[in-house]
């Protein structure tokens, strides 16, 4: 075992904090193997963030490319496969996110090495890589075990992990030699495409009253707008409601909607998947409404009702009006 | 334009009580209701509406056992065309997953290939890809959106943050689709009652040429409830005397 190798995550001129998180987990991992880790770093015009990663880790291994520029999965896979391969690293760390969700499944595949997705802890065990994984909506945790490999990759999910700080000591930044030979047709980056603002902005609401699937159905939308009236609240909701288009996009809150930070977050019918829940938990106040007891929503919530909603959302309706 | 869907029938557990196996490595099954994965719900409509655009055939594929039937049938009312169950490991492993519908689809004639981004149940978010590898096919992943000109498809996919990229793929292609893409359509009793004449074609791995197992790239040690840190204060009573306790917080946080 030699190295730990963590792929460094950014967008649009900005590293992503998923990124830190994974340094602070490379790190602890090095230390209890009494190895080393380094942050690849893949883009074009990056130095600034090159010397940025070099106050938190002991080695920055860039690879320049103007074809880097923008992720595209086919070739950050072939940077990385080659870098893996002059290099072997025991541990290549990746985000699960849009980006690592659409490289490590294939990396893995070509390399041959087993990999661990979405984890939420992982360890080395008798020389075998070891995760948490958390499974069936976050209900149960599963520890699994990877087979016996000289070489791993796992996706590490977002806010889990703290983050790594800057340190006094400054670490070395190598260049690598592109492996690239310009672009590829068989997949192209066009553009960024940003949400239209429209409509209500969730984000500055004190009081927000977000529903999930649990609620049944959009006939029960007008109920939770009456309520929302009475607070002097916003409707906010979970994923499942805008797909079903019971609320619109823009009240959506999660990973692929809003981040929010209201006063008072009363979440209803929202069972606490992770890409909801790392968008609301900085929240003042968290209420949940759930009848399902293990519902993992209660496990980031201040105060809980275990019930149904029908049972106590007409109930707190007249209450506040009153 | 011919399309493959591979779907996942998946125990529905948001609303179930959970209890762990006497092993303790896995939930016990026999109580639960089972499904299509949300999200190959919503990779089937969008073949189904390709379809309807392109004409050619949509051909739905799920390994696992029998009762696997059942969700096949739904995608055939849905408005597939063709549907094959694979007798196979009950063991989810993406690699091996992955290598067994590779292994089914190959040979056949598709332009597309269409899975959804990840499995409710154990959310590895992983076979889609892992088969564009093996099949030496592109692929786009949590795909909010396709179009399809001549011999490209170009998509949408979903980052974090609301915002999306727009690119580019060759065709065929294998798109893992995120939940969202579409209207599903409401399936209707007497369309499942009519799939439910239409054949499932079934075939072991052995039929398909599939051999060598090898050794599963990751197992299950042991499942557990995660640990409850910090737990919300429960608030109990009647709904009434439930309520007057929030409506004191309400009160007190709002400020
Ligand atoms: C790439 C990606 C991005 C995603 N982005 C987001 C995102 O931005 N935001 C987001 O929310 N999700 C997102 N998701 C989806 C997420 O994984 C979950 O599927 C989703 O959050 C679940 O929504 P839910 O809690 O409303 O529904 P469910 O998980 O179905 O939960 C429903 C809950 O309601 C409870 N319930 C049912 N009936 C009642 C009743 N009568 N009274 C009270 N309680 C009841 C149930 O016990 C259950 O806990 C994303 C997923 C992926 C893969
Ligand atoms: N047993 C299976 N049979 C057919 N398709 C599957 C199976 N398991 C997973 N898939 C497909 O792969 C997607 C992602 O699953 P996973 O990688 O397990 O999260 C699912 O949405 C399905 O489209």
């Amino acid at each position: 075992m030699n190295e730990i190798f963590i792929l460094v995550e950014h967008r649009q001129g900005q590293i992503r904090d998923l990124t830190y998180e994974m340094l602070g987990l490379g790190e602890n991992l090095a230390n209890q193997q009494g190895i080393s880790f380094t942050a690849i770093l893949l883009g074009h015009d990056v130095k600034n963030f090159a010397e940025d990663l070099a106050t938190r880790v002991p080695k920055v291994l860039v690879v320049e490319d103007e074809n880097l520029k923008n992720f595209n999965s086919i070739l950050y896979q072939k940077a990385l496969s080659s870098l893996i391969s002059k290099h072997q690293p025991c541990l290549l760390l990746m985000g699960h996110s849009a980006f690592g969700m659409d490289l490590a499944p294939s990396l893995s595949v070509e390399m041959d090495f087993p990999l661990a997705t979405d984890c939420i802890g992982l360890l080395f065990e008798g020389g075998r890589l070891k995760a948490t994984r958390s499974i069936y909506g976050g209900k149960v945790n599963a520890n699994i075990s990877l087979r016996e490999s000289k070489e791993y990759i796992a996706t590490i999910r977002p806010g889990i992990f703290s983050p790594k700080m800057p340190g006094e000591k400054k670490g070395g930044i190598v260049m690598e030699a592109s492996p690239l030979q310009g672009a590829v047709d068989l997949k192209k980056f066009i553009e960024y495409i940003e949400a239209p603002i429209t409509g209500e902005d969730i984000t500055q609401a004190e009081i927000l009253i977000s529903v999930g699937q649990g609620i049944g159905g959009p006939e029960h939308i007008p109920l939770f707008e009456e309520l929302a009236k009475n607070l002097g609240g916003t409707i906010s909701c979970s994923r499942p409601v805008v797909d079903r288009n019971w609320l619109p996009k823009e009240r959506q809150v999660g990973i692929s909607g809003k981040t929010v930070k209201p006063k008072i977050y009363i979440a209803v019918g929202i069972s606490g998947a992770f890409q909801h829940v790392t968008a609301m938990r900085g929240s003042d106040t968290i209420i949940a409404i759930n009848k399902d007891p293990r519902a993992p929503i209660f496990g980031v919530a201040d105060y809980g009702i275990v019930d149904d909603f029908q049972n106590v959302i007409p109930v707190l309706k007249e209450k506040i009006k009153g | 334009m011919n399309i493959i869907v591979c779907v996942k029938r998946i125990p529905k557990t948001a609303e179930a009580d959970i209890l762990i196996e006497k092993d303790g490595k896995d939930i016990k099954r026999d109580h639960l209701v089972f499904a299509l994965n949300d999200w190959d719900g919503y990779a089937v409509r969008e073949a189904v509406l390709l379809k309807e655009k392109f004409e050619g055939e949509v051909t739905v594929i799920t390994i696992g056992p029998e009762e696997s039937k059942e969700v096949l049938t739904r995608c055939l009312a849905m408005g597939a065309d063709r549907a094959v169950r694979i007798e196979g490991p009950s063991s989810s492993d993406g690699h091996l997953i992955a290598r067994i519908l590779a292994q089914a689809i190959k040979g056949q004639s598709f332009d597309l290939i269409l899975t959804g981004v990840q499995a409710e149940d154990d959310g590895w978010g992983q076979v889609g890809v892992a088969l564009a590898q093996i099949l030496g096919l592109p692929h786009a992943s949590i795909v909010t959106h396709i179009e399809i000109e001549r011999d490209k498809a170009k998509v949408r996919r979903e980052l974090e943050g609301g915002i999306e990229e727009l690119l580019e793929v060759k065709l065929p292609a294998v798109l893992t689709i995120q939940t969202g893409i579409n209207e599903p359509k409401y399936v209707s009793l007497s369309a499942i009652l009519d799939a439910e004449d239409k054949e499932t074609k079934e075939v072991g791995m052995e039929e398909i040429g599939f051999s060598s197992k090898g050794p599963l790239d990751a197992t299950i040690d042991q499942v557990s409830f995660p640990p409850t840190g910090k737990m919300a204060e429960i608030l109990k009573g009647s709904p009434e005397e439930v309520v007057g306790q929030l409506t004191e917080i309400i009160k007190k946080k709002k400020g």
